[in-house]
């Protein structure tokens, strides 16, 4: 029994059964094909999480979002105060993280591609763009490129989904994509 | 047995008292039997308390109910996620070691009064990081991620925990050492201690990862060292916090084989296979830091590749082989004690009204469907995007630690209780349903919480229905989230039934049940099958053992089964906005 010594003194020599190694060859193969099936989709895939990323010194990366609201802001969110920034199709969209808002309100078009960048300025985040699903871990000192394409118009919402102190579940942020030509 | 007594020397023989076990005729140091009652009570205490938070937690997740305020939501998280994830488990696995170690080579401990050194050591700790945690300000949750501060005394308290699971870990060793200088048993050590071994040396890297990270942490904390990378924090402190998990795969699958053998009387169909599946645990679970790393800014997909999938998924292999040599030494016991009618008498003959043997299939089948492929999924590079930090997280481990590891631990404490505390259980008849109560709220909560992540549900989270809140931006969820965290939130009520159930009946069995000796020894371990013949398979590698169909319409459907899941998260992926 397994708490018995094993019966024979020499196990490691003991055959072992075709079926048992029938199954260990099955679930290594499956192993070699569930490890090749990330490699194949970083090929192949239009999911893969950019690895373009920067030290930057937070101040840094609030002065270049806040030159980035002004210089694209194309209206207000409603009676927040909250700038909407409409970056030109095809070029760099800023998002900072701190506690406890997303900033700005993005608004893309369809169908086009932005890089978009985010950091934060305090803690870690977490960016969790809904109700596509899409969620990616934001550091502070840390500046992530992403390149996104969004394929449907919509209001998303922002959700921060790496818990940042007391008022974590207030923390939320907003992109709009409006279809081409649209908007603004 | 003489002998070696007369080898110890003097000191050795003289210290040790023994009695002999009378329903295993193993020969038990009385001096780790008491190590491993302390350890056992300590760990239910901590379940009891942890328990209790997370039903808090999930209640107020539910909506509809929405419990706590949310400065109190984060604090009975954080409280949750210490008391069971770290001090439950901690403090059961070391009776574990003790008990894997001492009793069943019938050994004397090594170094005893070390091991109370360590088990203070583990109450002080686990007490003062409690106390940090209630006091308020220190709601950082488990991870305690930098730059997010607790106060001092929570990393301190951690850090004299550890520094007590690090001796115990050190006995476990010695006594090994000890059992083989004074030939307490013949040839190599049983399966079960090899298994115990393995989270041995798991725990010992864990250790070391955790003081690596929260030393510096505490200093940081207290002002000494300025500035902690958000990053290399992450990185160290999961090769602490996963690699925990690991021990505890490691100990609940020793468990399972274990249970299998005294209720079934089941023996290793291979011991090479079966030792060399613990041995990936050992050379490739290390590397599980990078499942919490896989949508983190600042490193290479091909480290993410090799270390998400354990060097090629070589730690999975060694679960997959588990997966079918537990259940596959049961059938081949069931089949030799006379259950060989169909594919799956063995199985329905099987002594489910012995919640030993029940807790143990059920932690066996739910940790295989539930907890190994979503673990699977959920740690695939590209499939992370669409659930980190969802509750789809918490789902997966409830799965693993929950359903998996606490049900292994409870089950075989229904053998401990009869065996090291002489009592038989009292209340047999609740006995007997509470592994199935606990079970099934258990694998609810699993599944509500990856159905809630899945829709996108963010963890840690005090209230998802936004617009309630004073939120500049609401967001709504879909409702079929809200409906998730309802079913979550009575299945938590269930598994919490099952928990309650679990405390009252451990703790009366020990204060008022029925002393065991020779006369009830075995009936105290609980039903079992009636044609039992002892020592059933006669031996490995025997073509008599290798007809285990029912094994392979089970190994079948839970291989068939991963294979859909995993490619259809797959085709989700794929319907995601395109990014690079």
């Amino acid at each position: 029994m397994a708490i018995h010594p094993p019966q024979s003194r020499v196990w490691w020599k003991e055959p072992i059964a075709k079926a048992e190694l029938v199954w260990i060859g099955v679930a290594f193969l499956w192993g070699l094909i569930m490890f090749f099936m990330m490699i194949y989709w970083h090929i192949y895939g239009q999911q893969n999480l950019s690895t373009q990323v920067g030290r930057i010194d937070p101040a840094v990366f609030e002065q270049r979002t806040n030159d980035f609201a002004e210089k694209f802001k194309v209206r207000e969110e409603g009676d927040t105060g909250i700038p909407v920034v409409k970056p030109p199709a095809g070029g760099d969209a800023y998002m900072l993280a701190r506690t406890y808002e997303w900033w700005p309100v993005l608004e893309l078009e369809k169908g086009k591609s932005y890089k978009l960048h985010i950091s934060s300025l305090d803690l870690q985040h977490g960016f969790s763009l809904q109700p596509i699903n899409m969620n990616i871990q934001v550091h502070p000192g840390l500046e992530h490129v992403v390149t996104i394409t969004p394929t449907e118009a919509g209001i998303y919402g922002v959700v921060c989904n790496e818990y940042c102190g007391l008022g974590h579940h207030v923390m939320t942020g907003r992109i709009y994509v409006v279809d081409s030509g649209q908007g603004g | 047995m003489t002998t070696a007594v007369a080898e110890t020397g003097m000191i050795g023989a003289l210290a040790t008292k023994f009695r002999i076990c009378p329903a295993t005729g193993l020969r038990v140091d009385l001096a780790a039997e008491r190590l491993i009652k302390a350890n056992a009570v300590a760990a239910v205490v901590f379940l009891a308390i942890g328990g209790g938070f997370g039903l808090l937690v999930a209640l107020t997740r539910w909506p509809a109910v929405h419990l706590l305020s949310s400065d109190l939501f984060y604090l009975a998280l954080t409280a949750h996620g210490l008391d069971v994830l770290l001090m439950w488990i901690i403090f059961f696995e070391m009776a574990v070691l003790y008990f894997a170690s001492a009793v069943i080579l019938s050994s004397r401990i090594a170094a005893p009064r070390w091991g109370w050194v360590g088990f203070v050591l583990m109450i002080v700790g686990a007490l003062m990081t409690n106390v940090a945690v209630l006091q308020g300000d220190s709601s950082v949750m488990f991870t305690s991620y930098v730059p997010m501060q607790a106060r001092p005394h929570f990393y301190l308290g951690l850090i004299l925990f550890a520094v007590g699971a690090l001796i115990g870990c050190f006995i476990f060793l010695g006594t090994l050492v000890i059992a083989k200088e004074e030939k307490t048993y013949e040839g190599s050590i049983p399966l079960v201690t090899f298994g115990a071994l393995t989270a041995c040396i798991i725990a010992v890297f864990t250790i070391a990862s955790g003081a690596i990270i929260l030393i510096p942490t505490f200093l940081w904390s207290v002002g000494y060292i300025g500035h902690i990378d958000s990053l290399m924090y992450k990185l160290v402190w999961w090769a602490m916090g996963h690699s925990s998990q690991q021990i505890n795969v490691s100990a609940h699958v020793a468990i399972w084989y274990l249970i299998a053998a005294v209720t079934v009387g089941a023996k290793p169909l291979s011991e090479k296979v079966s030792r060399t599946a613990f041995l990936l645990y050992i050379l490739f679970l290390q590397l599980a830091a990078a499942h919490h790393m896989l949508v983190e800014p600042g490193l290479s997909s091909e480290w993410k590749i090799v270390n998400t999938s354990y060097m090629m998924y070589l730690a999975v292999l060694g679960s997959m082989i588990h997966g079918m040599t537990v259940p596959g030494s049961i059938e081949a016991a069931q089949r030799k004690s006379g259950f060989t009618r169909g594919v799956f008498e063995w199985l329905r003959k099987a002594p489910w009204g012995n919640p030993a043997f029940a807790g143990m299939f059920l932690s066996l089948v739910m940790f295989g469907f539930l907890g190994g492929i979503s673990g699977v999924v959920l740690g695939t590079e590209q499939l992370n995007i669409m659930m980190h930090n969802t509750l789809y997280v918490p789902g997966h481990f409830h799965a693993t630690v929950v359903a998996g590891t606490t049900l292994a631990f409870m089950a075989v404490t229904y053998l401990v209780v009869p065996l090291i505390f002489q009592r038989e259980i009292v209340w047999p008849k609740l006995a007997k349903i509470q592994p199935y109560l606990f079970g099934i709220g258990a694998s609810g909560i699993s599944l509500f919480m990856m159905g809630a992540g899945t829709l996108g549900v963010a963890r840690r989270h005090w209230d998802i229905t936004f617009p309630a809140l004073d939120v500049t931006l609401p967001y709504g969820y879909s409702p079929a989230a809200s409906l998730m965290m309802g079913l979550n939130g009575l299945s938590a009520i269930l598994a919490a039934t099952g928990g309650v159930l679990y405390v009252a009946i451990v703790v009366a069995s020990i204060l008022f049940g029925k002393k065991v000796d020779a006369s009830n020894a075995v009936a105290a371990l609980g039903p079992m099958p009636k044609k039992v013949v002892h020592d059933a398979v006669a031996k490995y590698g025997d073509a008599g053992t290798w007809h285990l169909p029912g094994t392979y319409v089970l190994v079948g459907l839970f291989f068939t089964t991963f294979i859909l899941y995993y490619f259809v998260n797959w085709k989700y992926l794929s319907e995601l906005w395109p990014m690079q």
